[in-house]
C-alpha cells in the first residue's frame, strides 16, 4: 500500500472555538449507527451545528464565509474522550485536510494520522491570532508546512509541533502502518507461540 | 535498575522498530464489539486479508444492543443489522463470539475479566477507549481506533510509541461511604483531564492494594478520562484468586506455571518512574461532577467553584460547563433535583457494585417521578445477581432491571435522556450529549451515590441518607 506523501496543506480555515472538544461532540454516538464510515461527514459536530429541533445554530462550519474551508482550527485538548475513529473519519469526510489546535488526545491523534489527517499543535497565543485573522478575513490562505513544521497565513507565521513518528510517516507516505506491519508477519508468527494471552477454546 | 510492569510487558511484546521510528507491538489478546469492528472487517476484505490469529480475538455486543426486548429481529433495524454483521464477520473469520444466546454477552470490559481472558503480563487491544479497565489485572491494555482494529486483525500487531510511566500512589484508609469511583474522580480532578497524555498510570500504594479486583477495574477504567491511555495495577494474590478457575484461564500445572510468570511481571521495587504523585485516601470524600468533563468534580459538601477560582487553563471550559449545566458558581450539588438515575456501565456494573448498593436499597423506594434503570454489565453479572436476589431488591425499590449492555452510558440505543434531564450516573463520561440528548445533563458519581440520589430524588450524601444501615 503506497500512499502519497503529505508535505504541505494549504487552504482556507474555519475556527471551531473552545477547549476540550471531545469526540462525542465531534460525532455524537447517535450518529455512529452504521457499519461503514460513508456519509459520516454530514454529522460532524451535529449537536453544536443544530438545535435539538433541527434548526441551524449558524455554526462557523455552516457560515457561507467559511464554505470550502479545508483546515479546522480549534483549542486545547482537541479530540479527547472515546477512541472512535468515527471522529476523524467525520472530519475527513466533511472535506477537511488538516487540524490546527493546541494539543490533542492521544488516541484521536493516532487515528487521524493513520487517515492522513495531519494534526499540528500550536501555542495558545498563535492559535488566538490565527482564529482572529480567519474570523476577520475568512479568505486568507493558510499553509501548513509539515517538513518545517510552520504555519503561515497572511502576515502570520508561527511554528507548530507534531510527534516525530507521525511527521515522518506523513512526509514519507507511510502514515498508514499496515504495509510495514504486514511485512514483518513471519517474525510475528514466530513470536506468537511464545506470547502470553488467552486462546479460544 | 528495576523495571516497571509497563516496560517489562512492552519489551516482551516488541516485534521491532518500524521505518517511522515507532514500535511494532504484538497484541496478546484482541477484543471487539459491534460498533467499531464492522468497518475494520470491511477494510480487511477490501485488502484481501484474513485474520492472522483468530483464536486471539474475542467478540461481544454491547454498545447498541437493546437492553429491554431481546427478541430478534430487534425493533431498531440498525442494531439488528450490526449484530448480524458481527455474527457474520465472526463466523467468516473464525472468531469466538459471545453472542446473546451464549449467556456470556455483556460489556466487553466486563466480559474479558469474567471469562478469564484478561490476564496479567499480556497486551490487550480493543476498539474502545475504556480498554484501560483490563489493566486492573496487570495487563497493558490500549484503546484503539478502527484502522488499528484492522491492523490487529490482519497482523496481531500495531504501531505504537512507548509511553512514560507515572506512579500514582494512594495511601491511608478510605472513609466509610467513599469508594474506588471517588478515588479516580478525585485523581482526575487533581491531575486534569489531559494530565495523563503520554503516560501510562500505575496505580499503587496500600490503598490500591487493599481494593478488590473489581474496585481496581473501576479505577483503571477511568484512566483515559485523565488523558492516560493505559492504567494498571501490579498483579498480586487477589488477582490470581480472582482468575483461578475462569473458563479461559490455564488449568492444573499450566496454571501454576502461569502464576510464576505473572508474579515476575509486577514492577520491581527499585523501578524508575518518569513521575510520581501521592494521594491521601483519608482526604477523599464522595465526589460528584458538576460540569461537562470528568475532571469537573467536587466533594459532595463542597460548592461549585467559580471559573475565576480555577487555573487559567480551566476557566473557559468551566464557564461553558456552568452555562450548559444551568448551575451557578457557589451552588452546592447536594439537594439538586434529578430526573433519572442510571446504574450501569463498564465503570460500575459488576456484581460487587450491585451488592454494595443493594444493602442500602433494601426496603427503600425510588423517589416519585424518578426514572431509575439498572443495567448489569454482563449476562454473567445478571445471573449472579439473580441467584443472590439482588435484582429483586432493585426491582422492589422501583428500578427498571435491564438486560446487559452499555445502555444509557452513551445512549446509542433507545436508553436516552430526554431534553435537559439531569441524570445521576455511575458511568464515566459527562460530555455534552453523551447520554443521548444533546441538552441532557450527566452527574458522575459512585453507584451508592446513584442509589442515594434515586431514593431521595436529588443529589444526596449517601453517608447521611443511608446512615441507619
Ligand atoms: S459502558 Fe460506556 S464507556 Fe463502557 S464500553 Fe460501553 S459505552 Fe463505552
Amino acid at each position: 500500500m503506497s500512499l502519497a506523501p503529505i508535505q504541505q496543506i494549504s487552504g482556507r480555515a474555519v475556527p471551531v472555538e473552545g477547549d476540550d472538544i471531545d469526540t462525542d461532540r465531534i460525532i455524537p454516538a447517535r450518529y455512529m449507527r452504521c457499519v461503514t464510515f460513508d456519509g459520516l461527514g454530514e454529522f460532524l459536530f451535529r449537536d453544536i451545528r443544530q438545535t435539538p429541533e433541527g434548526n441551524s445554530t449558524n455554526h462557523p462550519i455552516d457560515q457561507p464565509k467559511f464554505e470550502g474551508a479545508t483546515i479546522l482550527v480549534s483549542g486545547m485538548n482537541f479530540g479527547c474522550g472515546s477512541s472512535r475513529e468515527h471522529a476523524p473519519q467525520a472530519i475527513v469526510r466533511a472535506g477537511f485536510k488538516a487540524v490546527i489546535a493546541g494539543n490533542y488526545a492521544e488516541i484521536f491523534f493516532g487515528n487521524s494520522t493513520t487517515l492522513g489527517l495531519p494534526c499540528v499543535a500550536a501555542k495558545k497565543e498563535d492559535l488566538q491570532a490565527l482564529t482572529q485573522l480567519i474570523q476577520s478575513e475568512p479568505s486568507t490562505m493558510v499553509k501548513i508546512d509539515l517538513e518545517k513544521l510552520l504555519v503561515t497565513a497572511g502576515k502570520l507565521s508561527f511554528p507548530v509541533t507534531m510527534k516525530a513518528s507521525a511527521q515522518q510517516g506523513l512526509l514519507t507516505g507511510r502514515y498508514d502502518a499496515i504495509a510495514d506491519l504486514l511485512a514483518n508477519l513471519p517474525k510475528v508468527q514466530s513470536m506468537a507461540s511464545l506470547a502470553p494471552g488467552a486462546a479460544a477454546l | 535498575m528495576g523495571k516497571t510492569l509497563f516496560h517489562k510487558v512492552w519489551d516482551r511484546h516488541a516485534v521491532g522498530k518500524l521505518p517511522d521510528g515507532s514500535t511494532q507491538l504484538f497484541i496478546g489478546t484482541h477484543l471487539i464489539h459491534e460498533v467499531t469492528s464492522p468497518q475494520a472487517f470491511g477494510m480487511l476484505r477490501d485488502l484481501g486479508l484474513k485474520v492472522a490469529f483468530p483464536k486471539r480475538t474475542f467478540a461481544t455486543v454491547d454498545h447498541i444492543v437493546p437492553t429491554d426486548q431481546r427478541v430478534e429481529p430487534f425493533q431498531d433495524t440498525l442494531a439488528d443489522a450490526m449484530i448480524k454483521e458481527l455474527r457474520k464477520n465472526c463466523s467468516d473469520f473464525g472468531v469466538t463470539f459471545f453472542d446473546i444466546p451464549s449467556g456470556k454477552q455483556g460489556i466487553v470490559h466486563i466480559v474479558g475479566p469474567e471469562q478469564g481472558i484478561t490476564q496479567p503480563g499480556t497486551t490487550i487491544a480493543c476498539g474502545d477507549s475504556h480498554t484501560s479497565t483490563h489493566g486492573a489485572f496487570g495487563a497493558v491494555a490500549f484503546g484503539i481506533g478502527t484502522s488499528q482494529v484492522r491492523d490487529v486483525l490482519a497482523t496481531q500487531t500495531m504501531a505504537l510509541s512507548p509511553l512514560k510511566v507515572r506512579k500514582i500512589e494512594v495511601r491511608g484508609t478510605l472513609g466509610p461511604g467513599v469508594y474506588a469511583k471517588d478515588i479516580i474522580l478525585h485523581i482526575i480532578r487533581t491531575l486534569g483531564v489531559n494530565g495523563g497524555t503520554g503516560y501510562a498510570y500505575e496505580y499503587a500504594g496500600p490503598t490500591i492494594e487493599g481494593l478488590s479486583i473489581e474496585e481496581r477495574m473501576t479505577i483503571c477504567n477511568m484512566s483515559i478520562e485523565g488523558g492516560a491511555r493505559v492504567g494498571y495495577v501490579n498483579p498480586d494474590e487477589k488477582t490470581f484468586a480472582y482468575l483461578k478457575g475462569r473458563p479461559y484461564c490455564p488449568k492444573g500445572k499450566e496454571w501454576d506455571a502461569a502464576v510464576v510468570e505473572w508474579r515476575k511481571v509486577a514492577s520491581d521495587p527499585d523501578a524508575v518512574y518518569d513521575d510520581v504523585k501521592i494521594f491521601e485516601a483519608s482526604e477523599i470524600r464522595p465526589t460528584v461532577t458538576w460540569g461537562i468533563n470528568p475532571g469537573q468534580g467536587i466533594f459532595i459538601d463542597e460548592a461549585i467553584p467559580s471559573p475565576e477560582q480555577l487555573p487559567e487553563a480551566d476557566r473557559s471550559s468551566a464557564k461553558e460547563a456552568l452555562e450548559f449545566m444551568k448551575f451557578k458558581a457557589g451552588q452546592k450539588l447536594a439537594g439538586q433535583k434529578i430526573q433519572v438515575a442510571f446504574f450501569g456501565s463498564c465503570t460500575n456494573a459488576r456484581v460487587s457494585d450491585f451488592v454494595e448498593a443493594s444493602k442500602f436499597l433494601k426496603g427503600r423506594k425510588v423517589a416519585q417521578g424518578i426514572r431509575a434503570i439498572a443495567v448489569p454489565g454482563s449476562q454473567g453479572v445478571s445471573k449472579i445477581c439473580a441467584e443472590m436476589g439482588i435484582d429483586k431488591i432493585f426491582r422492589e425499590a422501583g428500578f427498571d432491571w435491564r438486560e446487559a449492555g452499555c445502555s444509557m452510558c452513551l445512549g446509542m440505543n433507545p436508553d436516552q435522556l430526554v431534553g435537559d434531564e439531569i441524570c445521576a450516573s455511575s458511568s464515566n463520561r459527562n460530555f455534552k450529549g453523551r447520554q443521548g440528548s444533546p441538552t441532557g445533563r450527566t452527574l458522575l458519581m459512585s453507584p451508592v451515590m446513584v442509589a442515594a440520589a434515586a431514593v431521595t430524588g436529588e443529589v444526596s450524601d449517601a453517608r447521611k441518607v443511608f446512615a441507619q444501615n
